[in-house]
């Protein structure tokens, strides 16, 4: 199909490793959460709009977090806002990934000095695994960005590590 | 109606309640009144017809240090296009002033506001809670001498 | 979509159901919705109370995204540094925040402004309004259930954004009006863009209008529902679409000048209740699609009077206003946007204080939802676009 329409000899049989086959099926559909906070989610709307497009890389937003593998922290996390964004990644299913775009979800950007209401850095209180700078971030940046999940999921490994 | 003609109507009904009136040498001109008679003066200022303060734009508490607090009300008219400005102090020991929220709705939210950043209590509110903060918040962090508090919730709050 | 039910008993009588063995009660129920919920555009929790399908109250909780503008205002070490942060309040329309903020700082320091700063910032502000009523209208017809306007609405955004960044770099936060004059002139090909992108526009409103306005499937869900009744509109203190959806003639560039808008002609749509009652949401929409409209004919009119000169000429070198305050408001594409600026004679402001067109807006809302269906709350507060930096500052 597509691509791979009438590329095979005679029968469909492909050997490959278990890892490059899960890792290309998660990183080529990467689903996120449709959740803005701020500023950002407007150029996070704006990347999954008609001109930017993330559709073309599989990715497209999900409402809820149960039906989506990665997280994209875009604005501001306050501290009433917080124990949401934790309950929301505790919702997610695993394998999850995080992406924080953004100053403010990096470290609190512009508000980091006298934001009495404003958690500095969404890495207190989940895991972050890509940050992308930025105030806000372009829409190129936030693609830059979810490639580099993309090259992150795509060095898992299934196999158990030997015990050293 | 221009402003002087506003401060001689109120003047001439609430003759002892007006402390002070200040037109001159000010971008918006204001009448500063008592906390306890804010929501006569406010009845007065929108049912009267040649007054007719069908809107308040705005509604603002403000801290003027040394245990000084202030609200300060925006009131334009749609009808007459004229506008004013009320201002009221509060203290310390002190903190009350009266609710308008039955005369403009628009009032709700902003004395709600002013009671989380301020701690200005308006007695006839009929919901008078936190907005912007959490619930549980403790302080009012738009008052000079706030202090950030460590951790809330296990979180920490400086950076 | 972060749905939890808590049942509450009411005193209510049980009934006798056809098809059902024993009696049934019926039960208030509170329904959660949001802060995580693709409708609330942003952080907002309304918290419904229900009686079967229809909606007897909505309390709306917000502050899920304070950030404290009014402290950071207090604490820049100068005027200049808080503009920034009044782009990041209301995140969509940047340039109308703006400049409210630097219209009330220019009249504290009693500075006059040349003509062509003025222009430049009207045009600006007009795409802004354009680019923030096309997310309005794209996110409402998503919020209905019709996805591809949406996407037609940020293609021609995109078209806004590439004239914004080709005069100041930025594409949604543009730190570009300053106290006294602007960051940066307009390129060289400014007006001839400009001029292309209008006559494009009109066009495509033309196509959404075929699109999404005169929708049998939009129609029925928006006519009649949320009526907002004129006087109740005034004594909330709604603004913007809201209040003149209700059809009140009411729009700050009109009835209390700003700039160099009293120059300029221009029509103030007000909702006609042409698909039902005077003050339903397809009335606030449909204001905002006109409104496009006469942004585009303001544009045109400044891009062609715009008079030659230096747009930085009247910056002044030191900011320091004399112990005052001054009420400033400003039409905003949500509304009317007040900035209450507290001058101490110090190099910082005293006190700031916004009103938010937004904020005012949403606490229209259950007044708006009493007595409708769940799914029209989706329908109303779309149709008041929030936009929540706004609302909780």
């Amino acid at each position: 199909m597509g691509l791979l329409d009438q590329k095979f000899e005679n029968s469909n049989v492909i050997v490959t490793s278990m890892d490059s086959l899960l890792n290309w099926a998660r990183l080529s559909s990467m689903w996120g959460m449709q959740f803005g906070l701020a500023c950002c989610a407007i150029e996070m709307m704006a990347t999954g709009a008609s001109h930017y497009d993330t559709d073309r890389f599989g990715i497209f937003f999900r409402g809820t977090p149960r039906q989506s593998d990665v997280m994209i922290v875009a604005g501001t996390v306050t501290l009433k806002m917080a124990s949401r964004i934790k309950t929301l990644y505790d919702q997610m299913s695993e394998p999850r990934y995080v992406l924080s775009m953004g100053s403010c979800a990096n470290c609190g950007g512009p508000y980091w000095e006298h934001g009495y209401h404003v958690l500095k850095g969404v890495d207190r209180i989940i895991p972050v695994d890509v940050y992308v700078p930025g105030c806000p971030p372009r829409p190129e940046a936030l693609i830059e960005g979810l490639m580099k999940l993309q090259e992150k999921i795509r060095s898992e490994s299934l196999a158990k590590k030997k015990s050293a | 109606m221009i402003p002087q003609e506003i401060c001689d109507a109120l003047k001439a009904k609430f003759p002892d309640v007006i402390k002070e009136t200040k037109i001159e040498g000010v971008f918006d001109p204001y009448v500063k009144v008592a906390p306890e008679k804010v929501k006569d003066i406010a009845q007065f200022l929108r049912d009267d017809d040649t007054l007719a303060f069908d809107s308040l734009m705005c509604l603002s508490g403000i801290d003027y240090t040394g245990g000084k607090f202030g609200v300060v009300y925006h009131l334009h008219s749609i009808k007459w296009n004229h506008k004013i400005t009320l201002k009221v102090e509060a203290t310390l020991e002190n903190m009350h002033c009266q609710s308008v929220e039955s005369i403009w709705k628009t009032a709700n939210w902003h004395e709600r506001e002013a009671f989380d950043m301020y701690g200005i209590i308006f007695d006839g509110h009929t919901d008078l809670r936190r907005i912007l903060m959490p619930y549980d918040w403790e302080g009012h962090p738009l008052r000079k001498d706030y202090k950030v508090p460590e951790y809330y919730n296990g979180m920490k709050v400086p950076y | 979509m972060q749905t939890t039910l808590v049942q509450e008993e009411v005193d209510s009588r049980p009934v006798t159901v056809p098809g059902f063995s024993r009696p049934l009660r019926s039960h208030e129920m509170v329904i959660n919705m949001g802060p995580q919920h693709p409708s609330t555009h942003g952080v907002l929790r309304l918290e419904l109370i229900v009686d079967g399908e229809i909606v007897v109250d909505a309390i709306p909780h917000i502050g899920y995204l304070h950030r404290c503008f009014e402290k950071h205002a207090e604490y820049m070490t100068n005027y200049q540094q808080v503009i920034p942060y009044c782009d990041r309040m209301d995140y969509v329309a940047a340039m109308n925040a703006e400049f409210g903020y630097v219209v009330a700082c220019e009249k504290l320091l009693k500075i006059k402004v040349p003509d062509r700063v003025e222009y430049i910032r009207v045009i600006m502000a007009e795409f802004q309004r354009i680019a923030s009523h096309l997310i309005a209208i794209g996110t409402y017809g998503m919020d209905i259930g019709a996805f591809t306007p949406f996407l037609f609405c940020m293609r021609d955004r995109e078209a806004i954004l590439d004239i914004y960044e080709q005069t100041c770099g930025a594409r949604l936060l543009y730190n570009y009006m300053w106290i006294g004059g602007l960051s940066h002139d307009v390129p060289a090909d400014f007006s001839e863009k400009v001029k292309r992108f209008c006559k494009m526009f009109r066009g495509t409103i033309n196509e959404l209008n075929d699109l999404l306005s005169y929708n049998k499937i939009f129609v029925e869900r928006t006519a009649n529902v949320g009526v907002l009744p004129g006087d109740v509109a005034i004594n909330c203190g709604a603004s913007g679409p809201v209040l003149r959806g209700s059809g009140v003639k009411f729009d700050v560039r009109k009835n209390d000048p700003y700039s160099v808008y009293d120059k300029l002609d221009f029509e103030i749509p007000v909702g006609k209740g042409l698909k039902g009652v005077v003050g339903d949401c397809w009335d606030r929409y449909m204001v905002r699609v006109h409104e496009m409209e006469q942004s585009l004919n303001i544009i045109e009119q400044a891009v062609d009077t715009l008079p030659p000169g230096d747009v930085q000429s009247a910056i002044p070198k030191r900011i320091r206003p004399d112990a005052s305050e001054v009420y400033v408001r400003t039409e905003t594409p949500k509304g009317e946007i007040g900035y209450y600026v507290v001058a101490d004679g110090t190099a910082s402001p005293y006190r700031v204080k916004v009103r938010p067109p937004c904020f005012v807006n949403l606490s229209v809302l259950p007044a708006m939802v009493r007595g409708s269906m769940i799914a029209d709350v989706v329908a109303v507060l779309g149709s008041i676009d929030i936009v929540l930096g706004e609302v909780d500052r």
